[in-house]
C-alpha cells in the first residue's frame, strides 16, 4: 500500500456516472414539480427556499461525503460494522424516548437547526454492514440453519423496531436482505414459500373463500394423482401433500383474515385491498374499532388515481419538460417525495420512463457484477445488500405510483426529494465503491 | 467459502430483470394502450372557458339594421376571494339585504364550487353597472363579465324576430345537430329560432390550466388550442321596418294581425301580430319578470296570429270560389242573381247585407252571399262529376294550388296549415250521399274552411300575379352564406303555379275586387291615386256558445296591373271588414307604395285607427280579473311581511341588539312589487298550442 495512491484508483466509474446522472434527473424532477411560470427561476433558486435548490445543496454535501468515504480505509468498515449496528439499534431505541413525531410516526430524532435524523434510514447501512460482517466470519458455515436464523435476526431486528414506530414502509425494506442471504446459501424454498404465501394471500382476497378451498383441494388431488406411483412407494408423500393442503386452507380461512383485521391497521388493509382493486371494510378492523387507527380511504384512492392519471397521460413521448398539466396543477399529492416518478412519467412519457428504468437496471446489474468480482465475502455480501435495498426501493416505489403495489412511504432512490434519503443512498453506494476499489484485498 | 452458490447470482439477476419487465409492461398499459388516463387528465387539469359569440345581425329591405347586439354585464362572484367586502354598500346598490347576499354567495358555492366565478346578479341595468364599476375595487371577489344581448333599435317586430333565452336540459337533449351547453342562448321563436344555426355563430373556447383547487394557473400551451368565437351570420330581410312600425301602431289596442307580401318575390313586407310587446323589455335586466307577465296575459301576445292561428276567412274566400266557378265554366260573368236580403235555397236563412240584382263583378263588390251560395252549389253539383264528393275534391285541388289547406312552408316557425275540408270528412258526418246544401257555409268562407292570415295574403298575391306565387318568406339572403345556408332558402326560389286558370278569369275577379274599392264595401277607404283591388270579410263567431262581435277581414293587392304589395288584415271582434281591417289595409298600402302618407285627412285616419281600442270584451274581463287577483295576492304578501317584520323587530328589541336595518317596515315599502309566479320559459310552446285551439272552439255561422 502506497501512501500517495490517488483516490480514483480502482473506483468503478460506471457506477459513479450512473449515480451522478440519477441525482441530476432527481433534481430536474423536483424542479418540474416546483416550477411556476412567471416566477424568476434564478432568484427563486438563489434564495435557497425551493426544494430543488435544497436538494442541490444536499447533492453538494453528498459529493463531499462521497470523497471522504473514498479517501477512507476499507478496513474501517469491517472493523466498525458491529459497532455501527449497535449504534444504529441504540438510536432507534432512543427514538422511543426522545423521538419526535413527524407525519404521525415517532421515528425522528431532532438534531436542531430544523434538521431531523431518522435512525431507521441510517440503520439500513449499518444492518448491511453487520450482515456482511456476520456472514463473512472466518468459521462461518452459512448452510447451517442456526447461522441462517441468526443472520435473519440481524436483518429483521431493526424491522421490528421500525414496525413499532409505525414505519411499515421502512420495516418492509429489511425484508430485502433475504435476497442477499439467498445468494449466500439460504435455502431457495424459503423464497418459494414466501412467494407462494403472497400468491395465496392475493388469491384469498380475490376469490370467494369456499371456491378457493375447492380449488386448493382440486390442486392437491391432482398432485396426488400425478404422484400416485410415488405415494405407493412412500406414504409420507401423501401425508406431506395433505399437510400442505391443510396449511394452505388454514391460511386462507383463518390466517389472512386475522392478519388483515387484527395485525394491520385499517388504512394498511385498505391500501392492500386497493392495489388489487377491492375495497376493505374498516368496520371489521380491530384497531379501527378500538379507535386507535386513522381512516384515509378516500384520500388514498385519490393519491394513486391521480398518480396513474399523471403517468398515463404522458403517452409515448410525454408532454415535454415543464409542460405536464397534472404536475403544474399539483394534482398528485407528495409529488416531490414519494410520487416523484409521476412528474417524469408525465413529462417524458413511456420513452422517458423506459430509459429511466434502464438506467436503474444498469446500476443494479453493475452492482451484482461488482459483487461477483470481490475476493472477500464481506464485500460481496455488502454489495448484494446494496443491490437488494436499491431494488426493493425502486420496485416498491414505482409499483406504488403505477398502481401495482399498495402505497407505502418509500422513497425512489437518488430521485425523491429529501436529504436523509439522498445521503443514505450516497453513503451506501460509495462504501461499496470504496470496498470495490480494494477488491483484491481479503477483508474480514 | 460457499462458492457453489455462484449460480444464484444469475437467479437474482433474472429476478431483477423480470420485475423491471413487469413494471415496463404496466407502463406500456398505462401510457400507450389505455386512453382513459389522457382523457381524465384533460378533464381534470384543463379548464375550458366558453367565449360566447355575438349573434348575427338582421337588416331590412333598405339595409337598415333592425336587430343588433349590445353588451350587458353580469356581476360574478368568486366566493373564495370574497374578503369581508363592503357588503352593505354592494347590497344598497343592488337593492338587496345582507341575508339575501349571504344566500346568494352560499348558493354560488353549492352550484359552482368555492373557487370558480358564478353569476351573482345577471344583466345589470346601465345605472347599476356604472355604480358597481365605480366601486368595484371595494368588493374583492366580484367581477363584471360581458354578455352580448339583443338590441332592437326600432322597438318593433318582436313577433318577426322572436326571442332568445338560455337553453335548458331538455333543449340540449333534443337538439341533435348543434351541441349546446348550459349557459348558451338559443332562439326559441321567430327568426331567432328558424335561422338559429345561421345566427348563433360559433362558440370560442379558451383553455386554461387549473390546479387541484380549481384555480386558474394561466393559459394552456399559450393558447395554441384556443379557438376564437365567430360572430353569427347576418340576415337580409324583405321586411320593411317602417311599414312594420306603422302596422304595429295601427294595430295598437286591437287583437289581430297584418301580413303584407311582395307578390313579385314572395318576400314578406310586414308581419304584425297584435297585441305585441317591446322586444327590448324581455331581453334586459327585468326580462324574466316581464316574460312571465306576458305569458299569463289573456291576449296571448306570444302567439303569432299571422301563422300560428287559423281563422275562417269569411267573404275574402269568395274570390277563390268565384275564380274556380269561372274556370270550371259553371257560371260566367254575365250570370245574374237577385238577392232579396237572404238566401233560402237550402231551406235555412243565409243572410245578405245588400239586396239587389248582381252580375259577377257587382256581386264581389257588394259581397253578395246569395250569389256565391248559388255559385258554390253550381260548382259542387256540377254534372261533370258523378257526385258532390268528386266535385269538392276538384274544388279543393284549386284551393291547394293557391297555397290553402296546407302549411305554405314559410320561414316563420309553428306555421299552421289552415283547413280545406276534404270529401271524406263530410262522408263521415253526413254519410256518402251528402249534397251541396250540406256545406253551403263554405261558399262564403265560413263553416269548416279555415286559413291563416299568411295564406290569405298569399292567395291575394296569387290573384295579383294571375296564377303563381313564391312561398312567402322573411329572409332574402344570408351574408357569407355557405352551401348549407343557401339550401335553407332554396324552397323560396321555386315558382308555384295554380291549376290552369285562364287569364281572363283573373281579369274578371280583379275587376270585381277593383269595384269593391270603387263603389263596393271598401269604397270608404280608397287610396288616393292608386288602383287597389280588395275584398272585405266579416266573420260571425262565438266563444263557448256566446255570440261575439264579428271578426273584421280584408284582403287586397295594389297597384292593379303591376302589383307590388298583397296584404291581408284581420281584427278579432272588431266588426265588419270595412270598419277596421279595410282602413288599416288601405293605409298600409299607401305607406308602402308612396313611402309616406301625405294627405292630412289620411294622416288623421292613421291616428284615428291607432287610437281605436278594439280589445274583445271577454279578454278585458279576464285581464281585470287577473289584475284584481294579483292585487289581492300582493296585499296578502305585504300583510304577512309586515307581521313578520313586527315579530322580528320585537325579537330584536327583546335581545336588545341594534338591528342592521333599523326599520324593517321602510325596507318593505322600498321593495318592488313581487313578481308573479313565473312559468318556465319552455312553457311557451304549450301556451301556443293551448291558445291556438281557441279558433276551433269559436263556432262560426254564416251571414
Amino acid at each position: 500500500m502506497t501512501y500517495n495512491k490517488p483516490i480514483s484508483k480502482g473506483v468503478d466509474w460506471l457506477v459513479v456516472f450512473l449515480y451522478a446522472v440519477l441525482v441530476a434527473i432527481g433534481i430536474l424532477c423536483i424542479f418540474m414539480v416546483e416550477y411556476k411560470p412567471g416566477v424568476n427561476v434564478i432568484s427563486a433558486f438563489l434564495s435557497g427556499k425551493t426544494s430543488y435548490s435544497k436538494q442541490l445543496m444536499f447533492a453538494g454535501i453528498c459529493v463531499i461525503l462521497a470523497t471522504f468515504i473514498l479517501l477512507s480505509d476499507s478496513k474501517l468498515y469491517t472493523a466498525f460494522a458491529n459497532l455501527f449496528y449497535v449504534l444504529g439499534i441504540g438510536l432507534m431505541m432512543a427514538t422511543f424516548v426522545i423521538g419526535k413525531s413527524v407525519n404521525g410516526s415517532k421515528s425522528w430524532i431532532p438534531l436542531g437547526g430544523g434538521f431531523n435524523l431518522q435512525p431507521a434510514e441510517l440503520c439500513k447501512i449499518f444492518t448491511a454492514l453487520a450482515l456482511a460482517k456476520y456472514i463473512s466470519l472466518q468459521d462461518m458455515d452459512f448452510s447451517k440453519t442456526r447461522s441462517q436464523i441468526i443472520a435473519a435476526g440481524i436483518a429483521l431486528f431493526p424491522a421490528v423496531l421500525s414496525r413499532l414506530q409505525h414505519e411499515t414502509g421502512l420495516a418492509l425494506v429489511y425484508l430485502c436482505f433475504f435476497i442477499a442471504m439467498y445468494r449466500e446459501g439460504l435455502p431457495p424454498k424459503i423464497l418459494v414459500i414466501g412467494f407462494s404465501f403472497a400468491v395465496l394471500v392475493v388469491a384469498t382476497l380475490l376469490v370467494d373463500k369456499n371456491w378457493l378451498a375447492g380449488i386448493l383441494t382440486v390442486i392437491a388431488g391432482a398432485v396426488a394423482f400425478f404422484m400416485r406411483s410415488l405415494i405407493k412407494r412412500d406414504k409420507a408423500v401423501l401425508i406431506y401433500i395433505i399437510l400442505i393442503w391443510g396449511v394452505c386452507v388454514g391460511i386462507q380461512r383463518f390466517a389472512v383474515p386475522y392478519i388483515f383485521n387484527n395485525v394491520f391497521e385499517c388504512y394498511q388493509s385498505q391500501r392492500i385491498y386497493m392495489a388489487i382493486g377491492l375495497t376493505y371494510d374498516c368496520n371489521e378492523n380491530k384497531a379501527f374499532k378500538n379507535g386507535t387507527s386513522k381512516t384515509q380511504h378516500q384520500t388514498d384512492d385519490y393519491n394513486v388515481r391521480q398518480s396513474k392519471i399523471a403517468i398515463g397521460s404522458g403517452g409515448l413521448a410525454g408532454k415535454g419538460f415543464l409542460k405536464g398539466t397534472q404536475t403544474r396543477g399539483k394534482y398528485v399529492p407528495e409529488q416531490s417525495t414519494d410520487f416523484i416518478f409521476t412528474s417524469l412519467g408525465e413529462a417524458f412519457g413511456f420513452a422517458g420512463c423506459a430509459i429511466f428504468m434502464c438506467l436503474y437496471i444498469a446500476l443494479l446489474l453493475r452492482i451484482v457484477w461488482i459483487a461477483e468480482r470481490q475476493r472477500s465475502t464481506f464485500s460481496r455480501v455488502y454489495a448484494y445488500c446494496v443491490a437488494s435495498i436499491l431494488f426493493f426501493h425502486i420496485t416498491v416505489n414505482v409499483c406504488m405510483t403505477i398502481g401495482l403495489f399498495p402505497s407505502i412511504g418509500i422513497a425512489l432512490p437518488l430521485i425523491s426529494y429529501g436529504g436523509s434519503s439522498l445521503l443514505t443512498f450516497t453513503v451506501l453506494i460509495f462504501i461499496l465503491l470504496r470496498l470495490d476499489a480494494d477488491r483484491q484485498m481479503v477483508l474480514r | 467459502m460457499p462458492v457453489y452458490n455462484q449460480s444464484r447470482s444469475r437467479v437474482i439477476q433474472i429476478i431483477f430483470v423480470s420485475v423491471f419487465l413487469i413494471i415496463v409492461a404496466q407502463l406500456l398499459h398505462l401510457q400507450i394502450f389505455s386512453n382513459q388516463y389522457k382523457i381524465e387528465a384533460e378533464n381534470i387539469a384543463i379548464f375550458r372557458k366558453t367565449i360566447y359569440p355575438s349573434r348575427g345581425l338582421v337588416y331590412d329591405r333598405k339595409h337598415r339594421a333592425i336587430l343588433e347586439n349590445t353588451v350587458m354585464y353580469d356581476l360574478e362572484v368568486t366566493p373564495s376571494e370574497v374578503k369581508s367586502p363592503d357588503t352593505l354598500t354592494l347590497c344598497n346598490i343592488l337593492g338587496i339585504d345582507t341575508v339575501e347576499f349571504k344566500k346568494r354567495v352560499r348558493s354560488a358555492i353549492i352550484k359552482n364550487s368555492y373557487f370558480k366565478p358564478s353569476v351573482f346578479e345577471s344583466l345589470l341595468t346601465p345605472e347599476t353597472y356604472a355604480r358597481i364599476n365605480e366601486n368595484l375595487y371595494k368588493f374583492p371577489g366580484f367581477t363584471l363579465n360581458e354578455r352580448p344581448v339583443r338590441d332592437y333599435p326600432y322597438d318593433a317586430g318582436s313577433v318577426v324576430f322572436g326571442y332568445v333565452s338560455e337553453v335548458d336540459s331538455n333543449y340540449i337533449k333534443n337538439s341533435k345537430d348543434v351541441k349546446y351547453e348550459i349557459g348558451d342562448y338559443a332562439g326559441k321563436t321567430g327568426l331567432e329560432r328558424e335561422y338559429e344555426k345561421v345566427l348563433m355563430g360559433t362558440r370560442g373556447v379558451k383553455r386554461f390550466l387549473r390546479d387541484t383547487h380549481g384555480r386558474i394557473q394561466g393559459s394552456y400551451e399559450n393558447g395554441a388550442f384556443d379557438t376564437a368565437a365567430v360572430t353569427g351570420k347576418s340576415l337580409h330581410l324583405s321586411l320593411d321596418i317602417e311599414l312594420q312600425q306603422l302596422g304595429e301602431k295601427l294595430m295598437n289596442n286591437k287583437v289581430g294581425s297584418i301580413v303584407a307580401i311582395d307578390p313579385r318575390t314572395g318576400g314578406i313586407l310586414c308581419m304584425v301580430s297584435s297585441p305585441t310587446y317591446d322586444p327590448q323589455s324581455i331581453a334586459g335586466p327585468e326580462g324574466r319578470k316581464r316574460f312571465a307577465e306576458l305569458q299569463v296575459d289573456p291576449r296571448s301576445p306570444f302567439i303569432n296570429r299571422a301563422v300560428n292561428a287559423r281563422y275562417s276567412p269569411g267573404s275574402t274566400f269568395k274570390t277563390i270560389v268565384g275564380t274556380v266557378a269561372l274556370t270550371e265554366g259553371v257560371i260566367d260573368d254575365k250570370m245574374t242573381t237577385t238577392c232579396t236580403g237572404a238566401y233560402w235555397g237550402c231551406g235555412r236563412r243565409l243572410g245578405c247585407l245588400d239586396p239587389g240584382t248582381f252580375a259577377f263583378r257587382e256581386a264581389v263588390a257588394h259581397s253578395c252571399n246569395t250569389y256565391f251560395a248559388i255559385t258554390f252549389r253550381k260548382v259542387i253539383d256540377d254534372p261533370k262529376f258523378p257526385n258532390a264528393s268528386a266535385a269538392l275534391a276538384n274544388f279543393n285541388r284549386y284551393a291547394y294550388s293557391f297555397g290553402l289547406g296546407r302549411p305554405l312552408g314559410t320561414d316563420v316557425p309553428f306555421e299552421k296549415g289552415g283547413n280545406i275540408p276534404v270529401p271524406s270528412y263530410y262522408d263521415k258526418i253526413f254519410g256518402p250521399r251528402w249534397v251541396s246544401c250540406n256545406i253551403i257555409s263554405n261558399a262564403i268562407g265560413q263553416g269548416e274552411v279555415q286559413t291563416t292570415l299568411m295564406q290569405l295574403a298569399n292567395a291575394m298575391a296569387t290573384i295579383a300575379n294571375k296564377g303563381w306565387y313564391y312561398t312567402p318568406h322573411l329572409v332574402d339572403s344570408i351574408e357569407n352564406a355557405d352551401n348549407e345556408d343557401e339550401h335553407m332558402l332554396d324552397s323560396f326560389k321555386v315558382k308555384h303555379h295554380t291549376l290552369d286558370i285562364p287569364e281572363h278569369v283573373f281579369d274578371i275577379v280583379q275587376d270585381g275586387m277593383q269595384e269593391v274599392m270603387e263603389f263596393g264595401t271598401g269604397s270608404a277607404v280608397q287610396v288616393p291615386g292608386i288602383v287597389v283591388c280588395g275584398k272585405t270579410g266579416t266573420v260571425q263567431n262565438s266563444l263557448n256558445g256566446v255570440k261575439l262581435p264579428d271578426h273584421s277581414f280584408f284582403g287586397a293587392f295594389a297597384p292593379r296591373g303591376a302589383p307590388r304589395i298583397a296584404i291581408a288584415v284581420m281584427c278579432e271582434n272588431a266588426g265588419m271588414g270595412s270598419q277596421a281591417a279595410a282602413p288599416i289595409a288601405s293605409l298600409m298600402i299607401e305607406k308602402y307604395l308612396k313611402d309616406s302618407i301625405p294627405e292630412p285627412d289620411r294622416q288623421a285616419l292613421v291616428e284615428q285607427m291607432a287610437a281605436k281600442n278594439l280589445i274583445p270584451k271577454y279578454m278585458l274581463q279576464e285581464m281585470q280579473a287577473q289584475d284584481s287577483a294579483r292585487r289581492a295576492r300582493q296585499e296578502k304578501i305585504l300583510q304577512q311581511k309586515l307581521e313578520k317584520a313586527k315579530k322580528d323587530s320585537a325579537h330584536i328589541n327583546a335581545v336588545s341588539r341594534p338591528a342592521a336595518n333599523a326599520n324593517p317596515v321602510s325596507l318593505l315599502t322600498n321593495k318592488k312589487t313581487p313578481a308573479k309566479k313565473a312559468k318556465s320559459l319552455t312553457d311557451t310552446d304549450m301556451t301556443l298550442v293551448r291558445r291556438n285551439e281557441k279558433p276551433k272552439n269559436t263556432k262560426t255561422t254564416g251571414i
